[in-house]
C-alpha cells in the first residue's frame, strides 16, 4: 500500500524540489516544482529503496515521475496492490 | 543479432584497415588512438575553416584550451554522474627515489606499475565546451546579448573501438550559446538548419534525428529517455561503416539550465541562464568525406572541392 502522503513525505525531505512538497496537489508538475533530470534519477532510486521495488525499463521515463499521483500509481502497480488516495 | 554485429565489426575493421593502408591514419596498436596524415589533416583544417565561414556573422568569441580541464572544474561539472565510464584522468609519478626504483623494477619484470601513479589536477577534456562554462560564470551576470563562444579542442573518451569513427582522442569544434531560453533555442534552431545546409554542400547523404547521450547504467537509461522525450539532443547522421547505423557527425544540444545551475550563470534579470551548443566531430566528418568521395581528394567532386578549397 502506498499513499500520496508517503510520496509527499519523501519529496519534502529530499531537497530535490524548490517548493514545499506539502503544498503540492496530486497532479502538480514536479518538474515545474524544480525537479531536475538528475533529481528524478535520485527520486527513482529513493523510491526503489523505500518500497523495495525495482522500476522496469519501460517505467524509467520522465512521465513516470511527473506528479505525486503518477508516482503513486507506478509504485502501487509495482507493489501489486492498489493505491490509497 | 550476432550475425549483424559481426558484419558491423567487419565493416568497421575493413574501413579502418583501408584508411591505414592508404596512409590516412597511422596505427599505434591501441584501438581508437591514431596518427593522421597530411592529407587527413588538410581535410580537417579545410572543414574547420568552412565552419568558421558559416558561423562568422554571429561574432562568436574565440576561446582555445588545451585538451584538458582543471580537476576542480571537472569535479564540479557532474560529468562523473553521467559518464564515469568515459572520463580520463591524468595520473603521474609522485614518489621518491626509492619508489622510483620500485617503479623501474616492476616495469622491468612486467609487473603492474600503474597502481603507484597518483592523480594530478588535470583531467582530459570530454567535450570541447566544458572549460567555457566556468570561464563565462567567472565574468558575472551575462549582458543582454548573452554569450556566444567558439571552441575547438581535442577531446578524450575512454571507449576503445575497432570503428575508426569512434576514436578515443578526437577533435570537436563547437559554438556554445549562453543566455535566455529564447536566445538559446533560436541559436539551436538556426544551427539545425545551417548544419544541414553546410553538410549538404559537401555532397554526403545525411539525416537529422533525435538522439541521446551514452549515460551510464540504469540511472543513465532514465536520463537518456528524459533527453529523448524532451527533444534535447539532435544528431546529424552520415553512414560511414553502416547504412543501418549511421554515424553522428554533428550534434545540436539544448542543456536547458543544467550548466547554468551548476556554474551559477545568470541572465541580466537574475534568472538562471540556459545553454546550447552545436558540435562538429572533425574526424568523423573527414571520415565521412573519405568514405563517400574516395581517398584521393584531388578526385573529389568539383562542388565539394569548391566548398572546401574555395
Amino acid at each position: 500500500m502506498v499513499s500520496s502522503d508517503d510520496i509527499r513525505d519523501l519529496l519534502r525531505d529530499s531537497g530535490w524540489l524548490t517548493v514545499d512538497a506539502s503544498e503540492l496537489s496530486e497532479n502538480d508538475d514536479l518538474y515545474a516544482a524544480g525537479l531536475t533530470s538528475h533529481g528524478s534519477v535520485n527520486l527513482m532510486l529513493a523510491l526503489e529503496e523505500r518500497f523495495d521495488i525495482e522500476f522496469p525499463e519501460q517505467l524509467l521515463r520522465r512521465r513516470t515521475f511527473e506528479s505525486i499521483g503518477a508516482i503513486r500509481n507506478a509504485v502501487a502497480g509495482l507493489l501489486g496492490g492498489t493505491a490509497a488516495a | 543479432m550476432q550475425a549483424s554485429h559481426t558484419a558491423t565489426d567487419d565493416a568497421q575493421a575493413g574501413f579502418r584497415n583501408a584508411l591505414v593502408a592508404a596512409g590516412l591514419l597511422i596505427p599505434t596498436g591501441v584501438d581508437g588512438l591514431y596518427g593522421r596524415s597530411g592529407v587527413f589533416e588538410e581535410v580537417v583544417e579545410r572543414f574547420n575553416d568552412l565552419i568558421t565561414s558559416w558561423g562568422r556573422d554571429d561574432g562568436a568569441e574565440v576561446m582555445r584550451f588545451p585538451p584538458a580541464l582543471a580537476r576542480h572544474h571537472f569535479e564540479r561539472s557532474e560529468y562523473l554522474k553521467s559518464f564515469p565510464q568515459l572520463a580520463g584522468t591524468v595520473h603521474s609519478f609522485k614518489g621518491d627515489e626509492r619508489a622510483h626504483q620500485t617503479l623501474l623494477r616492476r616495469l622491468e619484470e612486467g609487473e603492474e606499475w600503474t597502481d603507484g601513479q597518483m592523480a594530478t589536477n588535470v583531467v582530459m577534456t570530454p567535450a570541447a565546451c566544458y572549460p567555457i562554462y566556468p570561464t563565462v560564470a567567472e565574468r558575472g551576470p551575462l549582458g543582454d546579448d548573452g554569450a556566444l563562444v567558439d571552441v575547438y579542442s581535442y577531446c578524450f573518451r575512454h571507449e576503445p573501438s575497432l570503428d575508426p569513427a569512434r576514436m578515443q582522442l578526437f577533435r570537436m569544434r563547437e559554438y556554445v550559446r549562453v543566455g535566455t531560453p529564447d536566445q538559446v533555442m533560436d541559436f539551436r534552431q538556426s544551427w539545425l538548419e545551417r548544419g544541414r545546409a553546410l553538410m549538404e554542400s559537401l555532397g554526403v547523404p545525411l539525416a537529422v534525428d533525435v538522439a541521446n547521450d551514452p549515460f551510464f547504467g540504469r540511472a543513465g537509461r532514465m536520463l537518456a529517455a528524459n533527453q529523448r522525450d524532451q527533444g534535447l539532443k539532435f544528431e546529424l547522421l552520415i553512414p560511414i561503416t553502416s547504412e543501418e547505423k549511421p554515424t553522428a557527425c554533428l550534434s545540436f544540444n539544448y542543456h536547458q539550465d543544467h550548466f547554468g545551475l551548476l556554474w551559477d550563470i545568470r541572465t541580466p534579470d537574475g534568472a538562471v541562464a540556459h545553454t546550447a551548443c552545436v558540435g562538429f566531430g572533425m574526424e568523423r566528418v573527414a571520415l565521412a568525406l573519405f568514405r563517400h568521395h574516395g581517398f584521393d581528394v584531388r578526385a573529389w567532386p568539383g562542388s565539394v572541392r569548391a566548398a572546401l578549397w574555395g
